[in-house]
């Protein structure tokens, strides 16, 4: 490529990686520890979640103009995550009868700045859905590959949980777990009726402190950042620390254009960028480029890498970029639990998320639909925020007043205010979370008509759910109002039914999605190797979720990390053997 | 580090104290150098720091409105023998605000104030703000009770339960109304498990 505008920089780095969430963290944490000058591109800006001009949490819910009102940020004022499902002047699009809602995150850290630190390996029957069940596709590679990399994250990140030898949801090198909380006790003794198994949750927050990290001290706010790094995320745990070994120049600000490559080798030379600050057309060289912007994102520059070489975008000799997309399925329901009412006040925040959670318990030989699910569970006494007390009109003639005579809905007064205090911490909700199966008709592409601010072309989407994902939301919305019931608990507002797909999310809002440059032997059907390096270009590797060819139920943030630190070690070894 | 010193050095950072985080000037030396200071409130984004400067600098109710929000809002939510009132623990000037940050709510809000005045205007002959206590309360209770209300009430139903909403929430997110509410989180501490004494009230253990 020879643009003449561009400035080129003179130095050439061991790395460049493009992208600063878990996948490219992970990535410039591995190769600048093994002694790499890696250049560490992110779009957005600096984070840290110890610095106090970044610092939300413990503010108070009136601290906040609009009371944690989800205005500008999606998941509430005092989430940590800038960006989100629309962002001024980055647009992307979908075919008609289609959706798909692209979050994202511009900032150091990237989408692990919004998560539940939910922390689940994939299990052995993950990898291998086509020849377990005809569907979907195979991994290259198995359980046995990752799991000494599921347990070196384990060690270096931290995650909490318990044994409990389930094949499915294989056991970790686990922190202890908390204890649940009230309601989740209920939940716990309704599911054991039900046959529902319900365990401790998985997450990757330090109920000890590690590596000079400190502990948990159970504000129930992972969501906001933590300022003693007791959560993991990818700014604090891994970027803040790779940029401390002197080898990682991170940009900040430098929105990816393409990955440029040589004519003649064909091999990547580097990256180009906007340098946001400043709107200039930038560029950097590396030996090894490394994409880690999210799973659509680098699709997106891979698609938009033309070149005479590379006609349908870079890496895509096979047509497969930007297909197979998929994002977990999710449904979710609330109830009212009437024993809960009048509860004694204790702290009960706890860690950030539940302490609880029901890993996929049923055979599908048995179901009408071919993939499982997991719950995650909510409730209890968390900082009343915006929003709280909507709706009470809804609520509060469903169980007799204190004076046990039955009361007309809504209302106003000394009454209703006592209502408030009186149904305060008695709500639970659940939600699943399930595995879609992978299709090739469910795809991005770049949008032939429209450009983003910086002139980059921007992305269409065409995403329907199929028959599998509505069954399995319908099995969801089946089980939750018997776990409701079990517990004793009023399911609250009608039940989702076909009309709405089971209450099946859209496309996208699970912030899950995977799969658009997709792992395989056969170069014919899939992008990269199993070494997350690219089949067309031998120093070009992907190591975010677009490697991934399914995802189980199983919220990929580990298996992404897991990843990249097994690609960063197969790296390592290329270049030492001078392969790369 | 021990958990007590990270609970001690979260409450220096929070102070300001942030030379004490080595992390600190880890990320100074990685700003871009021509970057300028902006004045943008901890945890903001400069777009939302301007954003919110900018709406707290603009009005949208009138003093009319404004009053007829307040006295409603203490119909909703009065000073009884454990807290204040909706006024009193600032929800109109909350109310205010969410009208401009979330425009979508404008003409429910505007337009349902003024239903009310008429209805107001045509039984008594003057708006709501101005009616005797007693008059306020006659409307309140047709519009007050979903279930019972008269179907050409309906209107005013659907506006009462967004008011009821916005009144709830402001009063509840409010120092005021948190100490109500007795939530007793957002501190540092150590979960140690649900006390004995509502364990046995629930009849459930750990050990089960």
């Amino acid at each position: 490529m020879d643009v003449p505008q561009i400035k080129k920089a003179a130095k050439v780095y061991d790395v460049v990686i493009v992208g600063s969430g878990a996948g490219g963290g992970m990535a410039a944490y591995q190769l600048s520890k093994a002694g790499a000058t890696v250049c560490l591109l992110e779009a957005g800006g600096y984070f840290d979640p110890a610095d106090p001009k970044y610092i939300n949490q413990l503010k108070w819910a009136y601290e906040s103009p609009r009371r944690g009102a989800g205005t500008t940020r999606a998941f509430g004022d005092f989430d940590a995550a800038w960006g989100g499902w629309e962002i001024e002047g980055e647009p992307y699009s979908a075919v008609k009868g289609t959706e798909f809602h692209w979050f994202r995150s511009r900032m150091l850290g990237g989408r692990t700045n919004h998560w539940g630190r939910i922390s689940l390996r994939m299990g052995p029957d993950d990898f291998k859905r086509k020849s377990l069940t005809g569907i979907g596709e195979d991994w290259p590679l198995g359980y046995e590959d990752y799991a000494p990399y599921y347990d070196k994250v384990d060690d270096l990140i931290g995650v909490f949980g318990s044994k409990e030898g389930l094949r499915d949801a294989p056991d970790g090198r686990f922190l202890p777990p908390p204890k649940p909380r009230l309601h989740e006790l209920m939940i716990k003794k309704a599911g054991k009726s039900i046959g529902v198994p319900v365990i401790p949750s998985r997450l990757s927050i330090l109920t000890k402190p590690i590596h000079d990290r400190g502990g948990c001290f159970y504000c129930a706010q992972c969501g906001r950042a933590c300022q003693a790094y007791a959560d993991f995320s990818s700014s604090s745990v891994l970027c803040i620390p790779a940029v401390k070994t002197g080898r990682v120049t991170l940009i900040n600000g430098a929105m990816a254009r393409e990955v440029i490559t040589d004519a003649k080798t064909g091999l990547a030379t580097g990256v180009s960028y906007v340098d946001v600050p400043t709107m200039t057309e930038q560029s950097v060289m590396g030996k090894v480029v490394v994409l880690a912007a999210s799973t659509c994102e680098t699709a997106r520059l891979l698609l938009n890498s033309k070149s005479a070489r590379f006609q349908n975008g870079l890496a895509n000799s096979s047509g497969v970029v930007g297909k197979y997309l998929n994002d977990s399925t999710g449904a979710s329901r609330g109830a009212f639990i009437p024993a809960l009412m009048d509860r004694k006040r204790y702290n009960e925040d706890g860690v950030g998320g539940a302490h609880v959670y029901s890993p996929w318990w049923l055979d599908n030989k048995k179901l009408d639909f071919p993939r499982g699910y997991h719950i995650e569970y909510g409730g209890g006494m968390g900082m009343p925020m915006y929003g709280f007390g909507f709706g009470m009109e809804g609520r509060n003639s469903i169980v007799p007043g204190r004076d046990g005579k039955p009361k007309a809905a809504g209302g106003y007064g000394a009454d209703l205010k006592d209502d408030f205090r009186r149904f305060y911490g008695a709500n639970i909700g659940m939600a699943g979370r399930g595995e879609p199966v992978p299709l090739e008709s469910n795809y991005c592409e770049i949008d032939p008509n429209t450009v983003d601010k910086y002139g980059i072309p921007t992305l269409r989407f065409n995403y329907k759910w199929g028959e599998a994902e509505i069954k399995q939301a319908k099995h969801m919305q089946d089980t939750f109002e018997e776990i409701i019931h079990a517990m004793g608990g009023i399911a609250l507002g009608k039940k989702p039914g076909p009309e709405t797909n089971y209450g099946l999310e859209a496309p996208g809002k699970i912030i899950h999605e995977i799969g658009t440059a997709r792992m395989g032997n056969d170069p014919k059907n899939s992008v990269l190797n199993k070494y997350s390096q690219a089949h067309d270009v031998k120093n070009l590797f992907v190591v975010d979720a677009a490697a991934f060819p399914s995802q189980g139920d199983k919220n990929v943030t580990w298996t992404i990390l897991a990843n990249s630190w097994r690609t960063s070690d197969y790296i390592i070894d290329q270049v030492k053997q001078k392969n790369i | 580090m021990k958990r007590r010193d990270s609970l001690k050095a979260i409450t220096l950072s929070s102070l300001g104290f942030a030379g004490l985080n080595p992390q600190i000037s880890a990320a100074e030396s990685i700003m871009p150098p021509d970057v300028k200071p902006v004045k943008i409130p901890g945890g903001r984004q400069k777009f939302e720091a301007e954003r919110d400067a900018k709406l707290n600098a603009d009005k949208f109710f009138t003093p009319h409105e404004l009053k007829t929000v307040t006295v409603l809002g203490d119909i909703i939510i009065p000073a009884d023998a454990k807290s204040g009132s909706a006024s009193q623990a600032g929800t109109p000037a909350f109310i205010e605000f969410m009208m401009k940050d979330q425009p979508q709510w404008q003409t429910p809000m505007r337009g349902g104030l003024r239903w009310l005045d008429n209805v107001c205007t045509k039984r008594f002959g003057k708006k709501f703000a101005d009616c005797l206590k007693a008059q306020q309360i006659e409307i309140v209770d047709e519009i007050a009770y979903p279930g019972k209300a008269k179907p050409e009430m309906s209107q005013g139903v659907a506006f009462f339960n967004m008011m009821r909403g916005f009144v709830a929430t402001g009063f509840f997110t409010s120092q005021m109304g948190i100490k109500d509410l007795g939530y007793v989180g957002n501190t540092p501490n150590q979960w140690e498990g649900v006390p004995a004494d509502v364990l046995k009230q629930y009849n459930l253990s750990y050990d089960e």
